[in-house]
């Protein structure tokens, strides 16, 4: 679950982490109303996607006509596939200096990062390919979290690749970047998120530490622990959803394991690396896979029938690979919740069936029974469904 | 002679009294493993499966002296399991469950750094060795053979399947282990090549890796450094798209890092036969074990 920037920052307040003083409109009234009340703005569409302000998504007000105007502009906007359902009023910083600081997860170290560097506003992705040396990086004690004199040395390193004037001193800037490093960290464990990221970090010409932007990313793992979020984000999810692949949002809905590729060829399987592989082995046949989907460790009858409705609400499948590998999962379940699928769902499109496992004979019985053909090994299977599908195109 | 679990292994299984634990801990009782108590907090004191049943895994431990835990309870409390059994002293933790939030994976980790503890997955299959009958976890107990082939793979079913094909041609596994699917697991690809070096049964291994992270890169250094054994690798998600996460909690492309090119690439400059499918896999494994 990502948040929007304001619920990010609504997080960081109870954090502790101060943010510019801000309000949310949803409508180009009630930015106007809020600009009254702060002053100059900057307007910013609330979009779980970065690159908005390129998109247009981010404007300067001086006025509250202007900020009107704005909001009004913003919010008919679509950024990258994603409609804006709100925007963020907030009073205009005195930049002196952008930082970034991050917390998120490294896979390598098995442990949370602390990422800090002085060349901040920057996508930091961007600065880790070109200019490595300008991130510092700190992988703290899970238990313990970041300490006083690791988040100091830390400053140290990434002061020792900064380049130009430092608006703070450099005892005052140690001082405020113990807190505000363990704050951030205390917040990624809180939340159970796998990113807390603050981007840019600001240093106001009169010495504060700001966060200009947040980004929250929930470990999905971890969301029933935090259904308070999940209602706050209410109406807003459904539009922090409305650019993803509407597909997925569907599979999603139906708890579903599913990832849409585009091609024609629907494949189902059971275990992610399995399916990974049979979606290879189409490739390899030169067919065009239209999906993934894993339908899991011990799956019944009814969820097979689940995953075949899924992959035929794509328009654009023309043919259907099943690969089963039955371990918990039992050969003679898929191959009855295939046929009833089939059946209730009439397809008349070409369906290879591999399977082979626990009681593979008696799921291949009631498969051949009902006229379906099953293959036994998958660079067979896969090679007939490509060319049952380029037949048909014919 | 196998890794990480022989024929001496005395397993106990947190959360055996659940369905999934109780269907798998039946299984792996069948295929000969020497399971010796269960833990349920709550339900010490009763039966199940004809193996007693504790409270708390180190209470489990004195009275039984088991070694290994195999971990099947749900998400919520796997990570807090997996540090109890470290807690107690086992040295192989092996947890089968998946979906367990990541942060509570990374202390999990931690704590079993900390005490010494040997952990495999989550979020995966377990591990097999067939010619000490042993197995903890849910690899179908038709798949095993015992023989020369190590296996390491991070995907379940894969594993199953290259372990049913090399079967068919002739050719069963000192041990297979399936390291899990999950960003923070436990024992790495590198960490378990190392214990197959060091294992005379195994006379070869093949390792299976999918997109996502850096795991087989870190293995194909540890191999290019000079490794006693020949390697068969295998990597699946070659045509997955960057940015798509593949079912695995772990299995994404995400920017340069993850992609099976460079995964096939950097294995390849180690000396390994990466083969693209698992029929090659079975060619690969016959011409090098014909070859002596």
């Amino acid at each position: 679950m990502k948040l929007l920037e304001h619920q990010a920052k609504a997080q960081f307040r109870s954090e502790g982490i101060e943010c510019p003083m801000g309000r949310v409109a949803r409508t180009p009234l009630e930015a106007e109303s809020a600009a009254r009340e702060l002053g100059e703005v900057v307007v910013k569409a609330q979009v779980p996607i970065g690159g908005r302000g390129k998109a247009g998504g981010v404007k300067v007000a001086r006025t509250p006509e202007e900020a009107r105007d704005a909001a009004s502009q913003i919010l008919q906007m679509e950024i990258r596939g994603y409609r804006v359902p709100a925007v963020l009023l907030e009073e205009l910083l005195d930049i002196g200096q952008e930082l970034y600081l991050g917390v998120t997860l490294d896979r390598d170290r098995r442990r949370l990062a602390v990422l800090l560097s002085f060349a901040g506003g920057m996508e930091i992705e961007d600065v880790a390919e070109r200019t490595p040396e300008k991130i510092a990086k700190l992988w703290p004690d899970p238990f313990s979290g970041p300490l006083p004199f690791e988040i100091r040395q830390l400053t140290l390193n990434a002061l020792a690749s900064a380049q130009g004037e430092q608006v703070l001193e450099r005892s005052r800037l140690l001082g405020m970047m113990v807190p505000l490093v363990q704050r951030l960290y205390q917040l990624c464990q809180r939340l159970d998120a796998t990113l807390c990221e603050i981007n840019p970090l600001v240093i106001t010409r009169s010495g504060q530490l700001i966060a200009g932007d947040g980004k929250v990313e929930v470990d999905q793992n971890a969301e029933y622990r935090h259904q308070d979020l999940v209602r706050e984000l209410g109406g807003d999810a459904e539009a922090a959803s409305s650019g993803d692949d509407q597909l997925e949002v569907e599979a999603r809905r139906r708890g579903l394991t599913y990832v849409h590729l585009g091609g024609d060829i629907g494949v189902i399987g059971n275990g992610a690396g399995l399916v990974m592989n049979t979606l290879d082995l189409v490739k390899q046949q030169g067919g065009s896979p239209a999906n993934f989907l894993d339908i899991g460790g011990g799956a019944k009858a009814e969820v097979v029938r689940q995953a075949l409705e899924m992959v035929l609400l794509d328009p654009e499948v023309r043919g259907i690979f099943v690969n089963i590998f039955g371990g918990i999962t039992r050969g003679d379940e898929v191959a009855k919740g295939l046929i009833q699928a089939r059946d209730e769902l009439q397809i008349k499109l070409p369906l290879v069936v591999r399977m082979t496992g626990t009681r593979e004979e008696e799921g291949r019985r009631l498969l051949e029974e009902a006229g379906i053909i099953p293959a036994v090994s998958a660079p067979e299977a896969a090679r007939r469904v490509v060319e049952m599908v380029a037949g048909a195109g014919r | 002679m196998s890794i990480l679990l022989n024929s001496e292994s005395r397993v106990l299984v947190q959360g055996m009294t659940g369905s999934e634990g109780t269907f798998h801990t039946q299984q792996m009782i069948e295929f000969g493993t020497n399971v010796v108590a269960g833990v349920s907090p709550g339900k010490g004191g009763s039966q199940h499966l004809g193996r007693p049943v504790f409270d708390s895994v180190a209470e489990a431990v004195i009275s039984t002296g088991a070694t290994v835990s195999g971990v099947f309870v749900p998400p919520a409390f796997a990570a807090d399991a997996i540090m109890e059994a470290a807690a107690a002293g086992l040295q192989l933790v092996v947890c089968i469950t998946e979906l367990i939030p990541v942060n509570d994976m990374v202390r999990a980790r931690a704590y079993l750094a900390s005490r010494g503890a040997r952990l495999v997955g989550p979020n995966c299959p377990g591990l097999m060795s067939p010619g000490e009958r042993s197995k903890v976890g849910i690899i179908p107990n038709q798949n095993g053979r015992p023989g020369p082939v190590g296996v390491v793979s991070r995907s379940g079913t894969l594993t199953y399947e290259i372990m049913q094909s090399l079967a068919a041609a002739g050719y069963g596994q000192s041990t297979a282990v399936g390291i899990g699917g999950d960003p923070v697991l436990g024992l790495s690809f590198s960490d378990v090549l190392e214990l197959f070096a060091s294992d005379p049964e195994t006379e070869l291994v093949v390792m299976a890796g999918e997109i996502g992270g850096s795991d087989e890169e870190r293995a194909a250094e540890l191999i290019g450094r000079g490794y006693p054994k020949p390697v068969v690798g295998f990597i699946s998600g070659r045509t997955a798209p960057p940015g798509k996460r593949m079912g695995h909690a772990g299995a994404i492309i995400s920017g340069n890092t993850g992609s099976a090119a460079s995964k096939v690439a950097a294995l390849e400059r180690a000396g390994v036969e990466v083969a693209d499918t698992i029929e090659q896999i079975v060619e690969r494994v016959t011409a090098r074990l014909r070859r002596g």
